[in-house]
């Protein structure tokens, strides 16, 4: 409720479109309340008393009644609509641009299905919450409320021998809605555990057929598809005695009108038209129970999407510009340097420790290391994807926490080891971080990426669209529009995060030459896995659990790091023997 | 007479159900609706025998439902209008016994048909499931995983939701219509005309504002499909938004995505909701016309008060199922069209095993000779063009060369999880084509591309290379292919669950997993499918360690990318490795650009 509460602060701006809906919605149950008290006129005054003059007038009246309360529905609907879609679209914004002041470390805890369930069924459970309290939400039980207030106006003891069965009739509807809550859980597990089985035999068709396990399958899938339909038929019948059970007890009010009003109307205590409008009322009273029942769900689930939104609402950026952020040092970068740099994801024990190196202008360094060494944070540290634990990264002299972020970025091209490509072009995708530029620097740094071959050899060039994740594209190939694209921006610092990783090993090296030229008077730095990719650097870090454990140019590292020189061993020495034993 | 909605038998589901964008109404329409409707009703079929009890309780409470009205109208006549009270006490007992079985036969259809209709879709979910199964490799090579969960997802749960909602039930109070009409005709023919107004403008508003409401929740849905993409694609790649400073831009497109949807969101459900304040004031009209007529017609003696009490309460449960009928139009209609795509995959071809019966040799020798293979994933486009090639028995053949040069194509051909277009391939002798696939597959040992591994335990996982291995076997296995180390340091070692993806275990160690589950299969022939790539250096060492052992004995075909023996799908050069380096050709070319290095 409370997540509620927070997210009504996206309702405030319209709250004069919500004011007049809910005026509307009263007027509308008003006429409704007043029908039954019209036809019980028609039947006393008019009927029983013969008076044609009060049956005309009083139908054309209850016409009239009917025509306007139309229009009023009518005009609640497209207030409490444009709320509640507004309302959803703000939200949605609202969420959209917090995402966008996340930094690495908040993306790392909540991924993007997770973004996405909060950004469209949370949303829209949400706004579905706000119509319906605009519209039927508040109209049902206004409704019931009304009706026992006019059956009690309509006959005072009638009113008073049906409120038992009014109380039982509540006591149902709070024991279904207590018990239906988690049983629907259980079906959505069931069905989740349905879902990944199917997930699992489509994704890993070849496997199962590689294997011959269709039958293997089809008995587990068995399994799972009998446990959800069971599940099923049991909810099922829960609900479906619902509205029988339901039914029964407004049954029995009818019976006790008829009954007890009977009684009454021999002892002339009541009239037909008022049990007539008894009965009407009976109904009005009864029939949005089952609404309340909905509305009761609706609540519970909005609770919990209100609360999946509001923790990313308030998800504060793990990265920010300090209070009094510094415009970095004017002119190229001339030196970045980590000095005692230690780091720690959130969630997580040391990732690295002790790290001490510098880079120059126009020097390449490498980091060499296992999977899961940490090799990319070092690299992330520098233009502050995350920020260092302790000790300090200083470009220049300056340490970056005390820069502008937005400056440091536009001085860092990153190619990050997962590529990742826009719908679009592939023009489109190497000029993004300079949407200005011009076919020539486009060229150019396709050229120097060693894309531009194999773009003007596709069908339609530059032109050709990349397909979503860039299906249509080899993973070399994505690799090196990524590279083309940090390198368009010439950066003062270039990040090649293990990003040539699935290009062949003819064309890295031609594109290591290229990147020299490239950047003469930059600082790189290469995350590599691949001994081939870091060979000709100025300096070469030897990572392994957070530590550099060797630094120095290839030969210094031959001579003096036995890892290094395993690895290299491995890679080229002993490795490819393997290979050749194959 | 105001809004009495029926409680619905089963509530909108709150919780994620559908994985579409959103859980607004699905605005679908099949092709053709009647033949889904009749198809999906052949599943029906085996519970004859109940449904045809469940049709009596169904008759019974709908001409109970007629009789409770009649009642009413009789205790309004005969003992409220005339003030008496001799035989009240037993109209009312009567009343209340008629209301009881009619709601305890309601209740016992609808339990009895909870079993059939879900029962009916269990039978449909597994025909698709199988169906599935048996759809070749070219088929799932068409759709993109998640294209096609989230289509049979969404279908599925579409039809699921509409049968829960108790159609049944509805399509029952819709009979009742009829029974309806028949009484009120019967009781005064007057008075039920103006039943006979009231139902073609609710049917004609009905289709009028569906078609409306069709049309924008169409709009509606492409729009919602539009900003989910926007979003999905920029939140996937915000590291990359952020790393080049494009959140402007990106907050720009999502902002123009965003106010379209909320325009698609006003227009459609402007028709929406206006079906139901129309229903009402139909309904409302309905009961005025009645009372004001009735009025007009009892002055003249013609009809009594409690006809008229009567009149009103078969007009309340005349509108009841038009109203819902309306309400639940949409589902309906999505639940259709979800039921034409499953049935369209149902009717799709088979992947045929037309030799199942013809095995290979056992023990199997492994000499693969592949003679003159051509094959193309288009006619028209030859990957692979005239290759020979021959492993024989125990020899190892490595398919090395650059992405796109067709060695993952050479799997796909010796599983026949494609067919070659002209050439042979031949195990032992035998044309592949004239032995059972699943016999073929059986002995051919593959570790793939992309590990993919089961959201179960790693003991299970291994255990799929052979189901009826033993736990110490399967250690055995894991010991052979140098896993049994990281899985003891695992969690509950080889009781871990894997995650959804095995989202807890590096590429290295999926791989190693993966050599187990081959290495317990004890296949005759091995392919192993760019298994060393992206891993780092020494678990690299330990996987082609593991490797080797694993080949050991067997014909194995080795795809890895770093040196090249096929280019453009023509093997390039073949022979030994030694013989390769000697030519010097296009393979020494690649070697010796990887130890340029060197020279530094």
């Amino acid at each position: 409720m409370n997540h509620i509460k927070k997210l009504l602060y996206f309702v405030k701006p319209y709250w004069r479109r919500s004011l007049v809906a809910l005026i509307l919605l009263v007027a509308v149950v008003i006429m409704d309340l007043a029908i039954p008290r019209l036809i019980q006129r028609v039947i006393d005054q008019g009927i029983n008393s013969g008076n044609m003059r009060v049956v005309v007038t009083t139908t054309i009246w209850m016409l009239a009644i009917s025509v306007v309360q139309t229009l009023f529905a009518l005009g609640n609907n497209l207030f409490s609509i444009q709320v509640g879609e507004s309302v959803a679209r703000d939200v949605r914004e609202a969420l959209f641009l917090k995402i966008q002041s996340f930094s690495f470390g908040n993306l790392d805890r909540l991924n993007t299905g997770q973004l996405m369930v909060r950004l469209s069924s949370d949303t829209t459970i949400f706004q579905r919450l706000v119509q319906v309290s605009l519209r039927i939400g508040t109209r049902a039980p206004l409704l019931m409320v009304g009706s026992i207030i006019l059956m009690f106006v309509t006959d005072k003891r009638l009113a008073l021998m049906i409120l038992p069965v009014l109380l039982a009739t509540s006591a149902v509807i709070v024991f279904f809605t207590s018990r239906m809550g988690p049983l629907y859980l259980t079906v959505q597990k069931k069905l989740d555990r349905l879902n990944s089985v199917l997930q699992e035999n489509i994704a890993g068709a070849r496997l199962v057929k590689a294997f011959v396990r269709e039958g293997y399958e089809g008995e587990r899938f068995a399994v799972v598809n009998e446990d959800f339909t069971n599940r099923n038929i049991q909810v099922m019948r829960f609900m479906s005695t619902l509205s029988p059970a339901m039914n029964v007890f407004v049954n029995i009010g009818i019976v006790i009108v008829v009954w007890a009003g009977g009684i009454q109307s021999a002892q002339n205590g009541v009239s037909v038209g008022q049990i007539v409008a008894f009965i009407n009322y009976l109904n009005t009273t009864m029939g949005p129970l089952g609404i309340m029942v909905m509305l009761a769900n609706l609540v519970a689930a909005a609770t919990a999407s209100a609360e999946r939104v509001n923790e990313v609402l308030e998800t504060v950026p793990e990265v920010q510009d300090s209070a009094q952020p510094q415009s970095l040092p004017e002119g190229r970068a001339r030196r970045v340097r980590f000095e005692d740099v230690d780091f720690r994801y959130n969630d997580g024990g040391q990732v690295l420790s002790d790290i001490n190196f510098t880079v120059e202008s126009g020097q390449t360094v490498a980091i060499l290391g296992a999977t899961g060494s940490g090799k990319s944070s070092i690299v992330n540290l520098v233009p502050r994807f995350y920020d260092a634990a302790a000790g300090g990264v200083l470009w220049n002299d300056m340490d970056v926490r005390e820069a502008r972020q937005s400056e440091l970025l536009m001085n860092v091209g990153v190619v990050p080891q997962e590529t990742i490509l826009f719908s679009g072009t592939i023009r489109e995708n190497i000029r993004y971080g300079k949407p200005n530029a011009s076919e020539e620097e486009i060229v150019a740094a396709a050229k120097a990426a060693q894309a531009h071959d194999f773009i003007v050899s596709l069908p339609n060039g530059y032109d050709t669209r990349v397909e979503e994740r860039g299906g249509n594209l080899s993973g070399g190939q994505k690799q090196r529009i990524a590279i083309a694209r940090a390198l368009l921006l010439k950066p003062a610092i270039l990040i090649l995060d293990d990003s040539a990783s699935a290009v062949d090993v003819e064309t890295e090296s031609k594109l290591q030459n290229a990147l020299k030229e490239w950047l003469k008077d930059s600082l790189n730095v290469i995350v590599a896995q691949r001994i081939s990719a870091v060979l000709r650097a100025d300096k070469i870090l030897v990572v392994d659990e957070g530590r550099i454990i060797a630094q120095g140019a290839h030969h210094e590292l031959m001579e003096n790091s036995d890892v290094y020189r395993e690895i290299y061993d491995s890679q080229l020495g002993e490795g490819v023997k393997m290979e050749a034993a194959l | 007479m105001s809004e009495k909605t029926p409680p619905p038998a089963s509530p909108p589901r709150m919780t994620a159900f559908g994985r579409g964008p959103a859980q607004r109404a699905r605005i679908e329409k099949a092709g053709d609706p009647n033949r889904a409707l009749i198809r999906l009703a052949g599943y029906l079929k085996p519970y004859r025998a109940i449904l045809s009890l469940v049709l009596v309780f169904v008759l019974t409470y709908i001409l109970l439902g007629l009789y409770e009205p009649y009642l009413i109208g009789r205790g309004v006549d005969q003992f409220i209008s005339l003030k008496k009270t001799d035989g009240l006490p037993q109209l009312a007992l009567l009343l209340l016994g008629v209301y009881l079985l009619d709601n305890a036969f309601q209740a016992l259809s609808s339990w009895l048909m909870a079993r059939i209709s879900q029962d009916a879709l269990r039978v449909l979910r597994r025909d698709l499931f199988e169906r599935l199964q048996k759809l070749s490799v070219a088929f799932f090579d068409r759709h993109t995983a998640g294209e096609l969960m989230s289509r049979l997802t969404n279908d599925i749960d579409a039809i699921n939701q509409a049968v829960s909602q108790n159609v049944v039930s509805l399509a029952a109070s819709v009979l009742s219509l009829v029974g309806i009409l028949i009484a009120m005709f019967v009781l005064n023919a007057w008075l039920a005309l103006s039943a006979l107004l009231v139902v073609p403008i609710m049917f004609w508003f009905t289709n009028f504002i569906a078609r409306y409401t069709r049309r924008g929740f169409r709009r509606l849905q492409s729009d919602l499909g539009d900003i989910n993409g926007v979003m999905e694609e920029i939140i996937s790649g915000q590291r990359v938004v952020k790393a080049f400073r494009r959140s402007e831009p990106a907050v720009e497109r999502f902002r123009a995505s965003n106010q379209k949807v909320y325009e698609a969101g006003v227009y459609a459900n402007t028709y929406a909701f206006m079906l139901m304040p129309l229903t009402n004031v139909l309904g409302n009209f309905f009961i005025i016309v009645l009372v004001g007529l009735g009025g007009y017609l009892a002055l003249q003696n013609l009809v009594t008060v409690g006809m008229i009490a009567a009149f009103i309460a078969y007009a309340q449960n005349f509108i009841q199922p038009l109203r819902q009928l309306a309400s639940m139009y949409n589902s309906i209609q999505a639940a259709l069209a979800g039921a034409e795509r499953v049935f369209e995959i149902i009717d799709m071809p088979l992947e045929i095993d037309s030799a199942a019966d013809s095995l290979l040799p056992t023990p199997l020798q492994g000499n693969v000779v592949f003679s003159d293979v051509s094959f193309g994933y288009n006619s028209d486009h030859l990957i692979i063009k005239k290759m020979s090639l021959e492993a024989k028995s125990g020899q190892t053949v490595a398919l090395v060369g650059p992405t796109g040069a067709g060695k993952t194509t050479i799997i796909n051909l010796l599983t026949r999880f494609y067919e070659i277009n002209s050439g042979s391939i031949r195990i032992d002798g035998r044309d592949i084509r004239e032995v059972s696939k699943d016999d073929l597959r059986r002995k051919l040992g593959i570790v793939l591309q992309d590990t993919f591994l089961f959201a179960d335990t790693v003991m299970e996982n291994i255990r799929y290379g052979r189901l009826d291995a033993s736990d110490e076997e399967c250690i055995e296995a894991a010991k052979l292919a140098d896993a049994d180390h990281f899985i003891r340091q695992l969690p509950r070692g080889y009781q871990t669950k894997l995650s959804e993806r095995a989202a807890n275990l590096s590429q290295g160690q999926r791989q190693l997993l993966s050599i187990a589950r081959a290495v317990l299969a004890d296949p005759s022939i091995l392919i192993l499918d760019e298994a060393t790539s992206s891993v780092d250096t020494r678990t690299e060492a330990r996987i082609q360690a593991a490797l080797l052992r694993l080949m050991k004995g067997r014909t194995s075909f080795v795809i890895a990318h770093r040196l090249s023996t096929i280019r453009d799908g023509e093997i390039v050069e073949q022979g030994t490795y030694q013989a390769l380096l000697d030519e010097k050709g296009f393979f020494h070319h690649l070697y010796m650009s990887q130890f340029k290095g060197l020279e530094i």
